[in-house]
């Protein structure tokens, strides 16, 4: 027993030759995939097999009603063929899609969502900052605050008559009857939806600060010798050193913005108020599952979603080549 | 000799240039740093004022919020005792009183004894024995001072408003309950991931890590008509149960943590005979707290924010809606007394507020170690 185990020691000096040992390589195997199956049934029984069913599904004409599910029928692609006409998807000449409603948020949500926690995070990089722990920690904090708690705060401060933002307005000499009325304003409920979201942008600040910190001080040195400004520095040296870092949270962001719909849910109670303008297609996906109960159509809507998200992330990695830079990787 | 003292001056000029050099830099180094410093702690003030926001609205009376001109903190009107009285207290510019100076600019906190429109009456409190005095003013022009008064009543009142109790309990334990299962399954997986190798597995952690790119509209309707189905709809379980097959970003999280550690150790238990589970208890899990933390913080904000989940799973079970759920019904039964809405916006984020200050550098090396390492 002992002189079996001594022998082993000497044949493997290092884990890499265990796998030229055919038993232990399945005895890796065994022990490997046990350790992993937990997630492998929850991968296989809640993502995988829901996505298949989610494109099962928009080929029938299944709906539920108070917990009670129809007669499915195989309908072929009515589904999609009533998708690709529904107004409430695609604008028509008086009303936008929510669709494009999506887009359109989305177009402007994201480069704030990506800009201000940069900047942000530039600013906690600063040499000249003191206390940079501390700043780091509280502009942080407001992450940690329950979404709808949230929503109430700032629905508090976007109060036209009473929130401290209209009052900073009015004392700054807008007249009263100019305020806006946020988010029950056509032209101000973007804004207002962004400015609610503004608190959520402390995990990627943190994120893109230790992306910052990782950047070697001697790229910035000869940067310095070689005389270029600021400006320079940042795009030539601090930009592509951080890239995967803001890849990173482009993508996660574009997929996120495409599924937005708890804000106007909760804001506008999801009734597109005002003017139609904040019925987003995933707003539109929920109430057809849960509120109109249909379940086939829901699961259309879902999938369409999805191919969309997919070709847009495609397209995203596909243009990471030009602009994001793996210090790491020999291209 | 006079060129010794030419070298000598020189020197000293020299000396002087450097030291008016290193001054200049000094300067410019600390206006950098005020300038900077100055400007995040401005932005900093701006981003956190819906705090003092809150705050202050949750103290407010109702008598307050409907008041114009009214101050922004929580106040009350100052008034003060006269002849057993409680009478009111306003600023009066005293040129516009009987037999003062037209040309005195002086302005007095008054109590009123007498409302007019054209005249009113008053007394001043620092001079009784001056008896009251009648200025030309109408009264629903002038000013009154307001004096610090928080309204501890609306805490009171929302606790009852909300039942938060039963609120703190429901949303304790859904933390509590998926938090177990986050902590078993994801450490399992991520000791898998990070200590075996098999045929399969690199591809195995790539899908692993393309699930936190995955939108959820796609999975979300055959799960809930799943759960429909075996009637766990209206319970915990859908809830509680998915948290213990592990989820990408504390496997994520662990697994990178867990790769830092020497591998010396496990294999030196290895080959005392020690089972792969042994070493994941006794080797790994002792080294990496800091990991189990920042998953254990993370996941209880995340359960504690979770609005998605309950809202769909657990609306017609009004016995175990979290805190999260009752807020928005809140505002619609309570939308005109915005004091109860922010002091029950305050009682549902006091929680992981506490557990941020007590555990915030958990937070900050968790989302480092998830963020930049992809």
């Amino acid at each position: 027993m002992f002189e079996e185990l001594s022998n082993i020691r000497k044949a493997v000096p290092s884990l890499k030759s265990f796998r030229n040992l055919p038993s232990l390589a399945r005895r890796e195997f065994r022990w490997g995939m046990l350790f992993l199956s937990p997630w492998i049934l929850g991968f296989l029984a809640f993502t995988f097999l829901p996505i298949l069913a989610t494109f099962f599904f928009s080929f029938l004409n299944l709906r539920i009603t108070d917990g009670i599910f129809s007669r499915p029928d195989f309908v072929g692609f009515a589904n999609y063929a009533q998708l690709f006409k529904d107004p409430q998807v695609w604008s028509t000449s008086t009303t936008p899609g929510s669709l494009w409603i999506t887009i359109r948020f989305g177009l402007l949500a994201l480069p704030i969502g990506i800009f201000v926690p940069l900047g942000i995070a530039l600013l906690m990089n600063s040499p000249h900052l003191k206390g940079q722990n501390t700043f780091r920690t509280l502009f942080y904090m407001p992450y940690i605050v329950p979404f709808v708690a949230a929503i109430f705060l700032w629905g508090g401060m976007l109060n036209s008559e009473s929130g401290w933002i209209n009052r900073t307005l009015m004392y700054f000499g807008v007249p009263k009857e100019n305020v806006p009325l946020w988010a029950n304003d056509i032209h101000w409920v973007y804004p207002t939806y962004i400015i609610m979201g503004i608190w959520g942008i402390g995990n990627a600040m943190l994120i893109m600060l230790a992306g910052l910190q990782g950047v070697p001080t001697e790229l910035y040195d000869a940067a310095k010798v070689d005389g270029a400004s600021a400006w320079q520095t940042f795009w030539k040296v601090t930009f592509p050193m951080i890239s995967p870092v803001i890849f990173y949270n482009v993508v996660l962001s574009v997929v996120g913005l495409f599924q937005y719909f708890l804000v106007p849910l909760v804001v506008n109670s999801g009734t597109g108020n005002p003017g139609g303008t904040t019925y987003f297609y995933n707003l539109y996906l929920y109430k057809t599952f849960f509120v109109f109960q249909n379940m086939a159509y829901g699961a259309t809507l879902a999938w369409f979603l999805f191919v969309i998200i997919l070709l847009v992330t495609i397209a995203l990695f596909g243009t990471a080549k030009y602009w994001v830079y793996y210090a790491g990787e020999s291209r | 000799m006079s060129n010794k003292i030419l070298t000598q001056t020189l020197r000293e000029e020299k000396s002087i240039t450097i030291r008016n050099r290193a001054l200049a830099h000094k300067l410019r180094k600390g206006f950098n740093v005020t300038f900077i410093t100055a400007l995040t702690l401005a932005l900093l003030g701006i981003f956190l004022a819906p705090f003092l926001f809150m705050v202050f609205t949750s103290l407010k009376t109702q008598g307050q919020i409907s008041q114009l001109g009214a101050p922004i903190w929580p106040a009350k009107p100052t008034t003060f005792d006269y002849n057993g009285k409680a009478i009111e207290v306003y600023r009066v510019p005293m040129a516009k009183c009987v037999g003062a100076d037209p040309s005195d600019t002086s302005v007095k906190e008054l109590g009123i004894v007498k409302k007019g429109r054209q005249q009113s009456t008053f007394v001043d409190p620092a001079n009784l024995v001056a008896g009251e005095i009648t200025c030309s003013v109408s009264w629903r022009a002038l000013d009154r001072p307001w004096k610090w008064s928080p309204n501890w009543q609306n805490y009171a009142d929302a606790w009852k408003a909300i039942d938060y109790p039963r609120l703190m309990w429901n949303t304790t334990f859904y933390a509590i309950m998926t938090e177990i299962g986050v902590l078993i399954s994801c450490t399992l997986v991520a000791f898998g991931f990070a200590r075996f190798r098999f045929p399969g597995r690199d591809f195995l952690f790539i899908v692993l890590i393309t699930t936190i790119f995955l939108p959820g509209a796609v999975t979300i309707i055959p799960t809930y008509a799943f759960f429909q189905r075996i009637g766990w709809v209206g319970t915990w379980l859908p809830l509680i149960v998915p948290a213990f097959f592990a989820n990408a970003y504390d496997v994520f999280l662990l697994r990178q943590y867990f790769m830092t550690l020497p591998r010396e150790l496990d294999e030196a238990a290895m080959i005392d005979g020690a089972s792969p589970l042994r070493v994941l208890w006794s080797v790994i899990i002792p080294q990496s707290y800091p990991a189990l933390m920042a998953v254990t913080v993370f996941h209880i904000v995340y359960a504690w924010n979770d609005y998605f989940g309950p809202l769909i799973y657990l609306s017609t079970a009004r016995d175990k809606w979290p805190i999260s759920i009752a807020l928005t019904t809140f505002n619609g039964i309570y939308g005109q007394r915005p004091q109860l809405i922010q002091a029950g916006a305050l009682m549902a984020l006091i929680l992981p507020l506490i557990l941020f200050a007590v555990a915030q550098r958990f937070f900050v090396q968790g989302i480092v170690v998830t963020g930049v390492e992809k």
